[in-house]
């Protein structure tokens, strides 16, 4: 039985590093029919619960090194070598430091928000598709699923500002409020394009949509595709909305109001908090890659032979560093400018790349000579045209202009 | 256009990036317990009592005026005056301090001690270094712990302390050319009087 269980195990871990289909059949086997399910369910979620929360140990160092460099720094480099140990470091003091609950807190409410955001945000994980044969439940709404759960970690974050009875905690989490609200539309409005384009919300048919190669080279995903790139972008945009980073840090802006919604929180429960953020970035990080940068399908023709699941994980990394090199160069917005910057440009650019993704759609018959370039051209202009019109809108011309003051001069 | 500035941005941290890997002059940071910067010639923290020659005791230049004890706004020095005297620079004998605490977690590094004192006998500190296991006994330092010898002021303002040097000399150039004239002066009066006796004899008849 024993034997049979460690050679089972021996066997799914073998799969999965190969890339081969339905890694989990030879350990179920073996388990006794009636906690089959439950089993399946637990071999799924283990490796997420191992595999993200190291990865985000591994962040946070990557983010303070990174940063460090950004700003002509060294960064972390005392414990350990290179600094490498410093998670662990941080992750005990964590640990150690002392609970504090405010007196007037709302204590269960207090003591639940982490726990109720790092749930949403895990559970997020479910529909990914991290590699060839590697997708813990696949279900035809996974993009449905994703949002509908994402959307979620805004009612943890109000709990966690309201129960903590401070002024700068309630502040924060209406801060946060107006913010995710905001940037929902066009983080979703900007996945539709996808949706019309490979009829499937399952997001590993989206992946499989992606598949080949244009003229051998280019491989076909979204990101290359007018309606793709623009898509792209605004979802970059707003999922660093959604994930409170900056230069969307409002929420939590230190300088203005504390730490918003986390200014009442010590000890592990920061950490939890700490965690569910970067586990939902990382959550954001992986749609955008399986909408629009293929999802884990190579790059190039002859690497389709690396294990999909290291392609996913590379991408995400990779977004990731561009999400902390955002962070080292620009500035936290002002609330206005960034609902105005929400409604007024985001929100229309990714209305019109609907039109852009339909046009595409139906040009796809086009069969005159030069059709192709010409569809390229017409499309871009469409993506291209209105980012020019509605930024001058935003900026006012783009000339800075002269702030004049009531009260001040 | 909408993004250029971020684009521009992003370029600039990407050369910070790259750069402080290959180029260890861009590094503005030290890694501060092996390398320290050198203090700036203004640095300045807390006072420290200025001796000269060898022995700290003997060579300390403060002559227990108390100036600085009655100016320091927070009060953090302490002076009780000693009943024996000692010579000063110039030879000129000089209350010294029996007692001269300063209370360095009081100090408000304001170096009005410094201005006031006419001695040139309490400069500025620079070290920092400072860090006790006793918050209340190690940060009172009495005038042992204070005193540091003149070359050790050179080297931490070394303009400063050429300037009040080159002043105490001349000082002591004075006070000796005083002497001298005085001495001089005291030997043409004795020998003025001595050649007068009879003179001023006379009428006394």
């Amino acid at each position: 039985m024993i034997g049979d269980l460690l050679q089972g195990l021996a066997v799914m871990i073998w799969k999965v590093a190969t890339d081969q289909p339905d890694p989990k059949t030879d350990f179920l086997a073996v388990i006794p029919a009636g906690i089959q399910p439950v089993v399946s369910a637990v071999l799924s979620v283990i490796p997420i619960l191992i595999v993200f929360p190291s990865l985000f140990a591994l962040t946070t160092l990557l983010e303070r090194k990174g940063l460090g460099r950004i700003q002509n720094r060294l960064g972390p480099n005392r414990v350990g070598p290179f600094g490498l140990l410093q998670p662990a470091a941080d992750g005990l003091k964590m640990l150690t430091k002392e609970d504090i609950v405010p007196r007037d807190a709302d204590k269960l409410l207090h003591f639940l928000a982490p726990v109720v955001l790092l749930v949403p945000t895990l559970l997020a994980y479910a529909v990914l598709p991290f590699g060839r044969n590697l997708v813990p439940v696949e279900i035809d709404a996974g993009m449905v699923f994703f949002f509908a759960v994402g959307a979620s970690t805004e009612l943890s974050i109000f709990m966690a500002g309201w129960s903590s009875r401070n002024k700068y905690s309630l502040l924060g989490a209406m801060r946060a409020i107006s913010q995710m609200i905001s940037y929902e539309i066009p983080l979703i409005i900007s996945t539709v394009p996808v949706i019309m384009l490979t009829g499937s919300l399952s997001l590993v048919e989206i992946v499989n949509r992606q598949e080949g190669f244009l003229f051998g080279v280019l491989p076909r995903w979204h990101v290359f595709t007018p309606w793709g790139f623009a898509g792209f972008i605004i979802f970059l945009i707003a999922s660093l909305a959604e994930s409170n980073r900056s230069p969307f840090d409002i929420p939590e802006a230190e300088s203005e109001i504390i730490a918003g919604h986390l200014t009442e929180y010590s000890g592990f429960k920061y950490a939890l908090f700490f965690l569910a953020e970067y586990l939902g970035m990382f959550a954001m990080s992986g749609l955008a890659v399986t909408l629009f940068l293929g999802g884990w399908r190579a790059p190039l023709p002859f690497l389709g032979e690396v294990p999909g699941y290291m392609w996913f994980l590379g991408k995400l990394m990779g977004l990731v560093c561009v999400f902390i090199w955002i962070r080292g160069t620009v500035p936290r917005l002002r609330v206005d400018q960034l609902l105005n910057f929400a409604w007024k440009f985001l929100l229309p650019l990714s209305l019109i790349n609907l039109v852009t993704a339909a046009v595409w759609h139906f040009s796809v018959g086009w069969s005159f000579p030069g059709a192709l370039p010409v569809r390229w051209l017409i499309c871009a202009a469409m993506v291209a045209a209105p980012y020019a019109g509605l930024g001058r809108a935003l900026t006012g011309g783009g000339k800075p202009t002269r702030r004049t003051y009531r009260f001040a001069e | 256009m909408l993004g250029e500035g971020i684009i521009k941005g992003m370029a600039e941290t990407a050369r910070n990036f790259v750069g402080s890997y290959h180029d260890p002059l861009r590094l503005t940071t030290v890694e501060y317990p092996e390398a320290k910067i050198a203090a700036k010639e203004n640095a300045r923290n807390f006072p420290f009592l200025v001796f000269d020659g060898d022995d700290a005791m003997k060579g300390l230049r403060c002559v227990a005026c108390q100036i600085c004890e009655k100016e320091c706004p927070p009060q953090c020095i302490f002076i009780v005056k000693d009943t024996v005297k000692k010579p000063d620079y110039i030879g000129k004998m000089q209350v010294q301090p029996k007692i001269f605490n300063i209370d360095i977690s009081v100090c408000m590094s304001c170096q009005i001690c410094v201005e006031v004192c006419p001695f040139e006998a309490i400069k500025m500190d620079t070290s920092f270094e400072l860090s006790n296991y006793d918050r209340f006994g190690g940060l009172l330092l009495d005038k042992h712990q204070l005193a540091r010898p003149n070359g050790y002021y050179h080297k931490i303002h070394a303009i400063e302390a050429e300037e009040v040097d080159a002043r105490l000399a001349a000082e002591k150039a004075k006070a000796e050319a005083k002497a001298k004239a005085d001495a001089e002066a005291k030997t043409k009066a004795a020998a003025a009087a001595a050649a007068k006796p009879p003179a001023l004899a006379a009428p006394v008849k």
